[in-house]
């Protein structure tokens, strides 16, 4: 059952399976059914559905009298004058938000990865202290460490730069926990091949393992950058400087400034959301596979 | 897709030392290669996730405002201050509040989202879709939404639109605590957020529970419908659930981003980790005594990661050599 993700087996409804009213069905009908599920999606989009609006029309509609729901002339103008806008460094966010969240995932996989294959696979005297020692970062949620780390980060002069900003993250005590249990499920016969054609631990983790493990790698890029990309504390602990925040840092402080703009606040909104909605539309298969897989494990 | 998922691949026989052939030196050395592959992992283990831990336990145990490399030692004070502060201690009852509030009715709404999902037959992906796309969304940007659109607390708000047409007066959601409508606000706005990212974890839960047992209640007179649901789908899922809820337990007391934004300019609705902030980096940087609560809230987020084990044989090295 594991290489078939919900994804994967979704198409097809099992045969063996006697008809859909059997899994607690009867309450209701196909069509209570329908309506049911589409009036809780017409629900789910509705705040989607404020923040086009929002984001393309004029203030002037936005908080006019009557209700529009649609504006009059859409507004495309707003983008451009979110991004020429001289009072807000939007563009500068974004592009900090696209660096870190790419380094970050780059990062994570690349350490946590190497990590827990050498834990899975490389028999070692005190391996498995070395993973209680791991394991034992786990109780310790790294939100609750913000403190102490700022501490440490603004020591080390990296508050207001990438460094800051990247390294501290990427040293996760449970994407190392994933991947280690990802390997331990890894065909050993593959890298028994590898060693009998001569490659060492290093060449087979790179020759064989990681393009074997294509599938796993990409979901937990996906998971990964969208944490990345919309994490919010430890930005706002170390971004102290316009230039040095990423958008959710950015969003916030437009939220709480006196002068409020509310079109070009809606369209950063929405151009800050834009490259998630992307990475789902596409990647939606890896993410679910990502989560059904991860997100079990807590 | 339970807790077997990512072991049950192939599950290779129980790994016995790989003939330890030293056949080149270092390259063949497992001990090298351990330390080769896990080092680089271990070395920032230690710097950003063991050295700030151990560093804010010693400066819990230091008078240190404005400074990290205090020299008055004050004992138990600051843990003394934290505990008998009533915004600290009051953050803990906000918490309580909260968790109260979201866990049940996340759960609640996931499970019955992953049911209709489940169900439909037609625009399944579609719909799943749109439940999980809010997943996409950061807290920041739910929370702009939520604070300036839906819950303004003036009239071209959403919700005071919709009541205006039923002539009810605006309400000011956000900036008035009595009565308390931030919790509205607040939990909803985590609801969206969080309902399709575990509605994902109960479809997948939920397909695997097998159809005969469907078949054999049927045999047995169940009524489908509520029977079958109290008594075969709800036990079934009862491993998932556990771990729903304690990861929703665990995600309430992590909560910061929309707490922060939503209530930003308020004095009340503080959980523990905005108390945290305020009092750590605020004006009065006071890293002793923001250190003490952080050491307090690891020790309680401890003690259930503790209980989480119990009920879910997490970390029990089952499979550690």
């Amino acid at each position: 059952m594991t290489t078939t993700t919900p994804e994967a087996r979704e198409p097809a409804p099992a045969p063996d399976r006697p008809r859909r009213g059997g899994r607690g069905g009867g309450v209701m009908s196909s069509t209570g059914l329908y309506v049911a599920t589409g009036v809780a999606g017409f629900l789910f989009l509705v705040p989607f559905y404020l923040l086009l609006r929002n984001a393309l029309s004029t203030d002037a509609e936005i908080t006019g009298e009557n209700w529009k729901f649609f504006p009059t002339d859409i507004q495309w103008g707003n983008i451009s004058e979110l991004f020429t806008d001289g009072t807000v460094p939007f563009g500068r966010s974004l592009w900090n938000s696209a660096v870190v969240a790419t380094l970050h995932t780059a990062g994570v996989l690349l350490v946590c990865s190497l990590a827990g294959y050498g834990l899975a696979r490389i028999p070692y005297r005190h391996a498995t202290k070395v993973f209680y020692a791991v394991l034992g970062t786990l109780m310790v949620p790294t939100a609750v460490t913000f403190v102490p780390s700022f501490v440490l980060v603004s020591s080390l002069g990296w508050v207001d730069t990438y460094r800051g900003l990247i390294i501290p993250g990427l040293f996760s005590g449970f994407t190392c926990f994933l991947f280690r249990q990802y390997f331990l499920g890894f065909p050993k016969e593959l890298e028994e091949a590898a060693r009998v054609d001569g490659l060492g631990y290093w060449g087979a983790y790179w020759r064989i393992v990681v393009p074997n493990s294509l599938n796993f790698f990409a979901a937990m890029a996906t998971i990964t950058f969208i944490n990345g990309w919309n994490s919010f504390l430890w930005p706002l602990v170390i971004g102290q400087d316009p230039g040095s925040w990423t958008v959710q840092v950015a969003l916030s402080n437009y939220m709480t400034n006196q002068t409020v703009v509310f079109h070009l606040i809606f369209m950063a909104t929405a151009f800050s959301i834009l490259p998630l909605v992307f990475v789902f539309l596409f990647l939606q298969r890896w993410l679910v596979q990502g989560i059904a897989q991860t997100g079990i494990k807590g | 897709m339970s807790t077997t998922s990512t072991r049950g691949l192939a599950r290779p026989a129980p790994v016995k030392a790989a003939p330890a052939g030293p056949r080149r030196g270092l390259r063949g050395s497992p001990t090298f290669n351990f330390w080769l592959f896990t080092g680089p992992f271990l070395t920032g283990l230690a710097i950003f996730v063991y050295a700030p831990i151990l560093w804010s336990l010693w400066l819990s145990f230091f008078e240190a405002r404005f400074t990290v490399t205090p020299d008055t030692f004050v004992g138990f004070d600051n843990y003394t201050y934290m505990l008998t502060n009533d915004d600290f201690v009051g953050s803990l009852g906000t918490f309580t509040a909260f968790a109260a509030f979201i866990v049940p009715t996340t759960w609640a709404l996931s499970l019955s989202l992953a049911l209709l999902v489940n169900r439909l037959r037609f625009m399944r992906a579609f719909f799943r879709s749109v439940f999980f796309l809010p997943t996409a969304c950061s807290y920041v940007a739910a929370s702009l939404i939520w604070k300036m659109s839906i819950f303004s607390g003036v009239r071209f708000g959403l919700m005071n639109t919709v009541l205006g047409w039923f002539g009810i007066e605006n309400i000011a959601w956000l900036v008035d605590p009595d009565p308390p409508w931030y919790w509205l606000v607040i939990v909803s706005a985590r609801l969206w957020l969080q309902a399709g990212f575990y509605m994902i974890l109960f479809i997948a839960a939920l397909q695997n529970i097998p159809g005969e047992l469907y078949e054999a209640a049927a045999i047995d007179g169940a009524e489908p419908g509520w029977q079958t649901f109290r008594y075969i789908t709800l036990p079934q899922l009862r491993a998932t659930s556990t771990a729903v809820i304690l990861l929703l337990l665990i995600a309430a007391y992590q909560a910061f981003d929309e707490f922060y934004n939503l209530l930003s300019k308020t004095t009340w609705g503080r959980p523990p980790l905005v108390e945290l902030y305020y009092k750590a980096l605020g004006e009065s940087q006071d890293y002793g005594a923001g250190s003490a609560g952080a050491v307090i809230l690891t020790v309680l987020i401890c003690a259930v990661t503790l209980l989480q084990g119990r009920f879910l044989g997490f970390g029990r090295g089952e499979e550690s050599k």
